[in-house]
C-alpha cells in the first residue's frame, strides 16, 4: 500500500497540506481506508488533523455545533443531542459508530450517509476555511470540495418535531434501502405549517423531497392529508441501484415508508 | 516507502515496531507482531472479524491506520486467557457451540467483551445490538447470543 499519512496539530496546516495532488483527508477511516483497501490508487497521501476543536460538541441556546471529528457514538450518547440519537445509531454497527465521523458522513456516497440525511432535514450549515455553507449547497459541490470540514451547525429540533426512519433488510442493522428524515412544524389546529423532508438512497447523495414538502403544507397529518405528499414523494428522485435494492424498488416503497413516518 | 515507528500496549505488553506509513493496524498486528487473532475478512468495515478494543472502544483494525494508535492500549482476543484459563466469554463460546469455522469468533468476542465491560447483565436485545456489526456465516447467531448471555450470567454469579 503506497500511502503516507501526515498529521497536523491545526486544521489550517492540514488544509495547506491538502492542496498537494493525490491527497485526501482522513477522518475515522471508514471511507478513506476502505477505499485504499479496495485498491483505490488515486490517493497517495492521507492528511489528518488532531485539532481539539474538531472533536468538540457545543450545545447552547437551542443550537448545536458539532466538530467534524465527532463520532456517531459520541452523538448517540450525548445528553443534549437525544433527538438525533436514533439517526446516529442508524449508522453501522458499534465499531463503525466509534470511528465514523459527522464530517465523513457528509461525503458518504449512497447507500451510506444516513446521518447526512438527518442533517439535511435539519437545515444544517457546514463550516470550512472557505466559510459557512448551507448543507444543500455543500452536498451539491462535495465532489470538488478540497477544504476540510471543521464543524456542522444546526438548530436543535423540538422534541416531537424531528422524525427519522432507516429502512434496511437485515435486522437490527443493515445497509439502507432508503432513509428519511423530516422536520415538521404544526400550527395550533394540527395542520403542517412547515416541512423539510430529506431522503437517502433516492439519489447519489441526500436530497430534499421538495414536492412532498409543498404538498404537506396546510394539511393535517392523517391519511387524507398526506395523500398528495405521498403521490409527489418520488418527484425529482433518481434512486441508486445496488445489491440491496433496485432503483425501481426504492421508488416503489418510498411513499409507503414516508407515509409510515408521517403517521407515526 | 518510509517506515514510521509505532508504539502501543498490546494486551498489557509494550510493543514497538516500524511499519509502512499508511498500513493498517490489522497488518501490523498480524504480520509484524504476530498476533493473528484479529482476522482480515472484508477489509471494508462490514464483517467485524478484525474487531479489536482500542482504549476501551471497539474498533475495526482493518480501517484503523497503525500509526494513529501511538500510545494506545489495544486488546485482542489472544490476550484474554490468563494463565492458561480461558476468559468466561471464550469458555461460554465453547460450551454453547458458538464457534463453527471460528473465523468470526475473535471479533464476536471483542464486541461481546466491550458490551459486558459496560453492561454486565445485558438483555438479549442489547446483545443482538452489540453484535450487529459482526457477521457469522455458520451458526445463525443464536448460539453466539446464548454464549454472551451465558458469560454474563457467569460473571454476575462470580460477582455475587
Amino acid at each position: 500500500m503506497a500511502l503516507a499519512l501526515q498529521t497536523f496539530p491545526t486544521v489550517k496546516d492540514a488544509n495547506a497540506a491538502l492542496k498537494a495532488a493525490g491527497t485526501r483527508y482522513l477522518g475515522g477511516g471508514t471511507l478513506v481506508v476502505r477505499a485504499a483497501n479496495e485498491g483505490d490508487v488515486s490517493v497517495s497521501g492521507l492528511i489528518r488533523s488532531t485539532d481539539p476543536a474538531l472533536s468538540a460538541i457545543a450545545v447552547a441556546g437551542g443550537k448545536a455545533r458539532i466538530g467534524a471529528s465527532v463520532t456517531m457514538a459520541a452523538i448517540a450518547g450525548h445528553p443534549d443531542l437525544g433527538a438525533l440519537a436514533k439517526a446516529a445509531r442508524a449508522v453501522g454497527g458499534p465499531a463503525i459508530r466509534n470511528m465514523a465521523t459527522i464530517g465523513g458522513n457528509l461525503f458518504a456516497p449512497a447507500p451510506y450517509g444516513d446521518f447526512a440525511v438527518a442533517l439535511l432535514a435539519l437545515d444544517a450549515t457546514v463550516d470550512t476555511e472557505d466559510g459557512e455553507l448551507p448543507i444543500e449547497a455543500f452536498l451539491a459541490k462535495r465532489d470538488d470540495s478540497r477544504a476540510i470540514v471543521s464543524s456542522v451547525r444546526f438548530t436543535l429540533p423540538k422534541a416531537d418535531g424531528f422524525h427519522f426512519l432507516k429502512v434496511s433488510r437485515v435486522k437490527p442493522k443493515g445497509v439502507s434501502v432508503l432513509s428519511i428524515a423530516a422536520v415538521l412544524e404544526q400550527a395550533a389546529d394540527g395542520t403542517v405549517s412547515s416541512a423539510r423532508i430529506a431522503l437517502g438512497c433516492m439519489a447519489d447523495r441526500p436530497m430534499r423531497a421538495k414536492a412532498a414538502e409543498k404538498e404537506l403544507e396546510g394539511k393535517k397529518l392523517d391519511q387524507n392529508g398526506i395523500a398528495a405528499a405521498l403521490a409527489a414523494a418520488t418527484e425529482g428522485t433518481a434512486p441508486i441501484t445496488d445489491p440491496i435494492a433496485s432503483a425501481w424498488y426504492r421508488a416503489e416503497v418510498l411513499p409507503v415508508h414516508l407515509g409510515r413516518l408521517l403517521l407515526a | 516507502m518510509a517506515k514510521v515507528p509505532v508504539q502501543f500496549t498490546l494486551n498489557g505488553s509494550e510493543k514497538a515496531e516500524f511499519v509502512e506509513s499508511g498500513s493498517t493496524l490489522l497488518n501490523a498486528l498480524r504480520d509484524k507482531i504476530g498476533d493473528t487473532s484479529p482476522k482480515g475478512g472484508c477489509h471494508q468495515g462490514t464483517c467485524g472479524a478484525c474487531s479489536v478494543i482500542i482504549d476501551g472502544e471497539l474498533r475495526l483494525s482493518c480501517l484503523t491506520l497503525a500509526e494513529t494508535c501511538n500510545g494506545a492500549a489495544i486488546t485482542t482476543t489472544s490476550g484474554l486467557a490468563e494463565g492458561g484459563v480461558l476468559h468466561p466469554l471464550q469458555r461460554a463460546f465453547l460450551d454453547t457451540f458458538a464457534t463453527q469455522c471460528g473465523f468470526c469468533t475473535p471479533g464476536m468476542i471483542m464486541a461481546a467483551k466491550v458490551l459486558l465491560d459496560h453492561t454486565p447483565n445485558p438483555s438479549r436485545d442489547e446483545v443482538v445490538e452489540a453484535l450487529s456489526g459482526n457477521i457469522c456465516r455458520c451458526t445463525g447467531y443464536e448460539p453466539i447470543i446464548q454464549a454472551v448471555l451465558t458469560a454474563a450470567r457467569a460473571n454476575s454469579q462470580n460477582a455475587a
